[in-house]
This record gives C-alpha cells, sequence and structure tokens, in this order.
C-alpha cells in the first residue's frame, strides 16, 4: 500500500479515537436519560438505536429536530452538552487532516506517488531527461516538438514548477529530486522497460558522471549521452561506456576550424544539426589570417589546439598567463584597448572572446570592433539570462554551450543515420556541399528543415513494406508526392539510404526502394508526417504510387475487379 | 515504561474482556446478555481500531486485520438488535438473542487472536 495512506493513517489515529470517545458518551448519556410522551409523563429514555441516529445527524450539523418524540428537558441539558462536544470532536479532525495536507513532507509524498505511477503507465518510448536547465529545457522543448515522449528529473523546484506552466503538448512527468542518487533515477524509470535513452546534462560536471555511471550499472541495455567540459570528467564517461559524450567547448573549436577551413561543408553540418524547425541560423565565414584569442582557459586552449592546425595565427590574451615562458601570449583581459592594440588588433581579422564571464566577453567584442569595425568576431555566451544581450549586440558568431549540447543530443537521438551521413560528408569536396546547401535552404522556407529517418519494416513503414515484400516496385521519386494532391511534389530530399551496411549517398528519385532500406530525410515537419502516413497506410500508397482511391473493403476491391472485368469483356 | 504501549495494551484486552462480559451466558436469554455491555464493547473495539493505525510492521498490519474483524462482527450484532427491536419489532426473542451473541462470539475470536498477536509481540521483545 502507498505510503501516503499510513501516513494519513497515522496522524489521523488521536482524532478518530477522541471523536470514537466523544459519540460514545454522547450516545450512552442519551440512553440514561429519561424523556417525556406527548402527555408530559415520564417516558423511558432513548433506545441506543435512537440515540445513535439522533447523534450522528446533531453531531454533522444535519439537525432534523427532536425525534422521534419531543425531548424532555434533561434530555435537552444533555444535548446541548453533546452539541458543544461533537463540534469540538469534528474540528480536531478537520483541522488535523487539513494540517496534514498541508504539510510538506506529506505533499512530497503524494507528488512522488503520483510521479512513480506515472512513470509506471508509461506507454511509449521515453528519455530521461536529467537537468532540466537552460540546456534541458531546450532538449525538452525540442522532443515536445517532434512528438516524443520524455520524463525529468530536476534539482531546483523551481524550474519543475516552470516546466509545468510551459504548453507542452504532453504532459511531462517531472520531478524535482537529485538525479545523483540512483533511487531517483530508479523511480523516474531508468529500469522502466520503454526507456530509450539517458541524457546526464546538467550543469554539474559530478552530477554528470554520476548519473552516466548509475545509468550503465542499474540499465546497460539503455543509451547514456553524457555533457562533459573537462577531459578527465570525459575520459572517466568514457571508461564507464557512456555511448556519447558531448563537450561544447570541443565541438564549438572544431566548427570553428571547420568554418575557416571548409566553410560550405560547415554550412552544411550546421543546417542538419541545427534544432528542427528553428530559423536558418546567418552563415558564418570567419577569414583565415591572424586572430586574437581571449581568454585561454578550458575553452581557450581546446580552440587554439582547433584552429592553429587550420593555419589561424593566434595572439592569446590571457589575466593568468606568464609572457616570459609562453611567447605570443599576452597578460589582461583584452577588455581595455591598450592590451588590444598590443596583441596587433589592427592587423588582426578576427578576435574570440571567450573568457567565462559574459560581460567581459561583450565588452571585449564591443571595443575590439570600435577599434577594427572590419574585424570577425566570435563571442562565447555562457547564460541564456544574457540572450538578450548578445542578440542585441550580434557577433558574428555566438557561442553558446546549452545550444550546442542541446543540438548534438537532439541529432543523435532522433536519427541515428545522420552520424553516418556526417562521415560521408568527410570525402565530398566544397562544391558538392554548396549544392546540397542550397537545396536544403529552400525546403522549409525561413526554417530548418527536420532530419529524421525511417525503416521501412513492418513497424516503421507497414503499407510500404508489405507492397515492396510483394514485389512491387516502388521508387524513390513515386514516393515522394503529396498525399493529399499527388501531383504535388513533396518537399523533402533523401540524404541517405542505408541497405545491409551499404550506403548510398543522395539517391535520385529513379532509385528503386527494397524492404529493410533505412532513410535518412530532410524536410520540414508537415512533410513529415505526410510521408509517414503515406508509408504506413496502405491505401494512401496506393492513392501516391497509382491516382487510385482505393478502399480497404474486401467486399468493395472485389465487385471493383468483377465490374472492371465485365467491361473489359465487353469490350473486347 | 511505554506510556503509549500501556495504552494499547489497556484497549487491547478491555475489547476482549468486554466482548467476554457480553458474550458469556446462555445463548437465548436475553436477560444474560445486556445491551449496554455490547455498545461498551463496540466503542472499545472501535478505538483499538484507531489506535492500530498506521504501523507499517506485519504484525501492526495482522492486529489491525484482528480488529477491524471483531468491528465487523460487533457492528452487524448492533444493527441485527436495532432491526429487531426497533424495525420489525419482535424484540429480543431468543433466535434474535442467540445470533446477537454468536456474531459477538465471533467478535470475541477475532479479540482473543489480538491479545494472542499482544503476548507474542511482547515476548519477541528485546528491549
Amino acid at each position: 500500500m502507498n505510503s501516503a495512506f499510513f501516513l494519513v493513517l497515522r496522524r489521523m489515529r488521536a482524532p478518530i479515537i477522541v471523536l470514537i470517545a466523544l459519540y460514545a458518551v454522547a450516545v450512552l448519556g442519551l440512553t440514561l436519560v429519561p424523556g417525556v410522551d406527548a402527555d408530559g409523563k415520564p417516558a423511558p429514555p432513548l433506545s441506543f438505536f435512537h440515540a445513535f441516529y439522533f447523534i450522528s445527524y446533531t453531531a454533522t450539523t444535519i439537525g432534523f429536530g427532536e425525534i422521534p418524540n419531543a425531548f424532555s428537558d434533561a434530555q435537552r441539558l444533555w444535548v446541548t452538552v453533546c452539541i458543544y462536544l461533537t463540534v469540538i470532536g469534528w474540528s480536531y479532525s478537520v483541522v488535523t487532516l487539513i494540517g496534514l495536507l498541508q504539510d510538506k513532507g506529506f505533499q512530497n509524498t503524494l507528488t512522488v506517488n503520483r510521479f512513480r505511477r506515472r512513470i509506471l503507465h508509461l506507454e511509449e518510448p521515453f528519455y530521461l531527461i536529467c537537468g532540466c536547465g537552460e540546456t534541458g529545457n531546450l532538449i525538452c522543448r525540442t522532443l515536445d516538438r517532434l512528438g516524443h515522449a520524455f520524463v525529468v528529473l530536476e534539482k531546483d523546484e523551481l524550474r519543475v514548477q516552470e516546466l509545468d506552466l510551459q504548453d507542452y503538448k504532453t504532459d511531462t512527468p517531472a520531478l524535482a529530486a537529485d538525479a545523483r542518487q540512483p533511487d531517483n533515477l530508479l523511480l523516474a524509470g531508468l529500469q522502466h522497460p520503454k526507456c530509450r535513452a539517458v541524457l546526464a546534462v546538467t550543469n554539474d560536471e559530478e552530477s554528470n558522471l554520476a548519473v552516466a555511471i548509475a545509468a550503465r550499472l542499474l540499465n546497460p541495455d539503455v543509451a547514456v549521452i553524457g555533457r562533459s567540459h573537462s577531459e578527465g570528467v570525459a575520459a572517466n564517461m568514457a571508461s564507464f561506456g557512456t555511448d556519447h559524450i558531448i563537450n561544447p567547448f570541443a565541438r564549438f573549436a572544431e566548427y570553428l576550424a571547420l568554418a575557416v577551413g571548409a566553410p560550405e561543408r560547415f554550412r552544411l553540418i550546421e543546417l542538419l544539426t541545427a534544432l528542427p524547425e528553428t530559423p536558418i541560423p546567418e552563415p558564418h565565414r570567419p577569414p583565415a589570417g591572424s586572430w586574437i584569442l581571449c581568454g585561454y582557459g578550458r575553452f581557450g586552449h581546446l580552440l587554439a589546439d582547433h584552429l592553429r592546425p587550420a593555419g589561424i595565427d593566434l595572439t592569446i590574451i590571457d589575466p593568468d598567463c606568464d609572457p616570459v615562458c609562453a611567447p605570443g601570449t599576452i597578460r589582461g583581459f583584452g577588455t581595455e584597448a591598450l592590451t588590444l592594440r598590443q596583441a596587433g588588433i589592427e592587423s588582426a581579422v578576427g578576435i574570440v572572446a571567450g573568457s567565462d564571464n559574459d560581460v567581459n566577453n561583450l565588452s571585449i567584442a564591443v571595443t575590439a570592433s570600435e577599434i577594427n569595425p572590419s574585424l570577425f568576431v566570435v563571442a562565447r555566451q555562457n547564460h541564456s539570462t544574457n540572450s538578450l544581450l548578445f542578440d542585441t549586440y550580434n557577433a558574428d558568431f555566438t557561442m553558446v554551450p546549452g545550444r550546442i549540447v542541446a543540438q548534438e543530443c537532439i541529432a543523435i537521438l532522433t536519427t541515428p543515420l545522420l552520424a553516418a551521413f556526417l562521415a560521408l560528408l568527410r570525402q565530398k569536396d566544397e562544391i558538392w556541399s554548396a549544392a546540397l546547401v542550397c537545396r536544403l535552404q529552400e525546403l522549409n522556407g525561413r526554417l530548418t528543415p527536420v532530419i529524421w529517418g525511417i525503416n521501412l519494416n513492418i513497424a516503421g513503414a507497414q503499407g510500404a513494406y508489405r507492397a515492396l515484400m510483394s514485389g512491387e516496385r516502388i521508387s524513390l521519386g513515386a514516393i515522394l508526392r503529396d498525399g493529399t494532391d499527388r501531383s504535388q511534389q513533396l518537399a523533402a530530399v533523401v540524404l541517405l539510404v542505408r541497405r545491409d551496411r551499404q550506403d548510398f549517398l543522395l539517391p535520385d528519385d529513379d532509385f528503386l526502394l527494397n524492404a529493410g532500406d533505412q532513410l535518412l530525410l530532410a524536410s520540414p515537419l508537415a512533410a513529415r508526417r505526410n510521408l509517414e502516413q503515406t508509408l504506413h497506410n496502405p491505401n494512401e500508397l496506393d492513392y501516391v504510387l497509382t491516382g487510385q482511391e482505393v478502399s480497404g473493403s474486401w467486399l468493395w476491391n472485389y465487385c471493383l475487379t468483377r465490374s472492371k472485368a465485365l467491361q473489359k469483356a465487353r469490350g473486347d | 515504561m511505554n506510556l503509549e504501549k500501556v495504552v494499547f495494551g489497556f484497549f487491547i484486552v478491555l475489547a476482549a474482556t468486554l466482548n467476554f462480559g457480553f458474550f458469556i451466558g446462555d445463548i437465548d436469554r436475553p436477560e444474560l446478555h445486556h445491551i449496554y455491555e455490547l455498545a461498551a464493547a463496540l466503542v472499545v473495539s472501535l478505538i483499538a481500531t484507531a489506535l492500530k493505525f498506521g504501523d507499517r510492521t506485519q504484525i501492526g498490519a495482522i492486529h489491525l486485520s484482528t480488529s477491524l474483524v471483531a468491528d465487523l462482527q460487533l457492528i452487524a450484532a448492533a444493527i441485527t438488535w436495532a432491526v429487531a427491536v426497533h424495525v420489525t419489532c419482535e424484540g429480543m426473542t431468543p433466535s434474535v438473542t442467540s445470533s446477537v451473541v454468536s456474531l459477538s462470539g465471533g467478535a470475541l475470536f477475532a479479540n482473543i487472536v489480538s491479545v494472542i498477536i499482544l503476548i507474542i509481540e511482547t515476548v519477541m521483545l528485546r528491549r
């Protein structure tokens, strides 16, 4: 039995006993006090049955009057006492019950019980998100828009309450609890058969590590994605078999280096990994040449490691460095013009404001672009609360760690084929990338396309699978049609088809599909729903392929074929 | 000495003794089974039940269940009495008396089990 019930029983023990005792005294008294009959003569007292009946309706303040006969004055005297006694008894019970309902511990018990019940009754596959700060929130919103279920564990109670207020399409179970404790992870459905993946995306490195380890030990089958800012923790996570470790600093450094070396390929990756159906990001074209890097912490080190091999000449400004032993570095914050001039700001082509202080970063960016307006400015934004400032300033390239983690989580979770596609991309040249970028940008107006995958198997695409198994030849071009009007082409690009470990990159319209193929597509969300419906429903598929509207009814189809055969016979 | 244990033991034993007092005597003679004794047994039994609320242990659960059985039997006895005296107006005939007393006999058995559990619990006590 659940613990809330026991808690109520335990707390209500005293009031209930008081109530029973008061009733007993009141009833007993009424069975002893003599009554009076209609003629005013003394009559025997009420029996137990009548006394209990009378006290029952008097104590609950229903008050039917003096039943069965008018009372004697002695009875009225006793009843007056009883009324006050029982009112006190009931008030005591009610006050105790209300106090219990307001009790923090009791409410907590109720919340946990409700949460546990909801997790138990989850029927669709879900993701377990640990930490719902800036990153977690972004992941939640995107998953919700894509129609995936998820469960949230967050330490901060206020954030959980905010989560309730956001208008999610689905009703999301969220619990304010510390994800570092394995009990809470189990409560949130870590061992639930429908749990697909655990995302450790809190701000705290140690918590992420603890979640990753607990998840790996308690449920080895579930995928674990961890966020880490330092190599030590990342290595520790990797040693525990964490499936995917995201270091936003390293990822951004890679991207920046790629943007310098291969801008079109970078643009393509940016489009593919962007959050679905968000405004298309501005193209970034950071120039090669000499750059200034302000802040040489973990982020600075990673940037330097990636940018130097890309052919960039770096000058580092750091408040903690020693100019004597590290040539090419300057001591200072970079927020003042003097240090920037010392670093050669006039001749530089780009600057990275990469300290862990948002105000300093903005100051560096503003000062630097005042001295040299043609400078390419990369700004690091640490907190989403400063979004307004960074948006207004509008640096050439803004790095938001939370956003990078969220993008990568979504890309990994929703499309397993994307990693394969990105790997194949490395062998392609800039012209190929530019052409694909053009196609992707036109797909969804000003929004980024949704990148999604579908398996042509019985679970993923029932209709198409049956048709393909019965020997029908279906080409890609025939299927990429609007299900409401087949003369319209569907705005979708097939990026990759995987068939028995063989990958077909950007197949054309004549490409023939096989049962069991895995497709990676880019399209607007509406086109995705459209195509999914086509592939799933055999009648829709028939319409898209042949233009004939058929119902699934066996009798109707039989009559149809009969009448066709008759017509044919007459024609002959 | 623990006051809670004193109160707890007191009510359980009192419920059993009152019940026994009502039950003892020829089963079909109403003058041997006074209705006030039944009322007292019922009230004390209800209080004993309330005292057992909220104990999560296995023995606490058995305590509660035996007590609930006793309550149920006594309430059934009380309803039988009320129906016979006030609804059908046949009064305490030997057959009615014997059914009321036998119902309270069932309650007595449950109360005796309660007392036995109480004794076992006390024997097992290590402090």
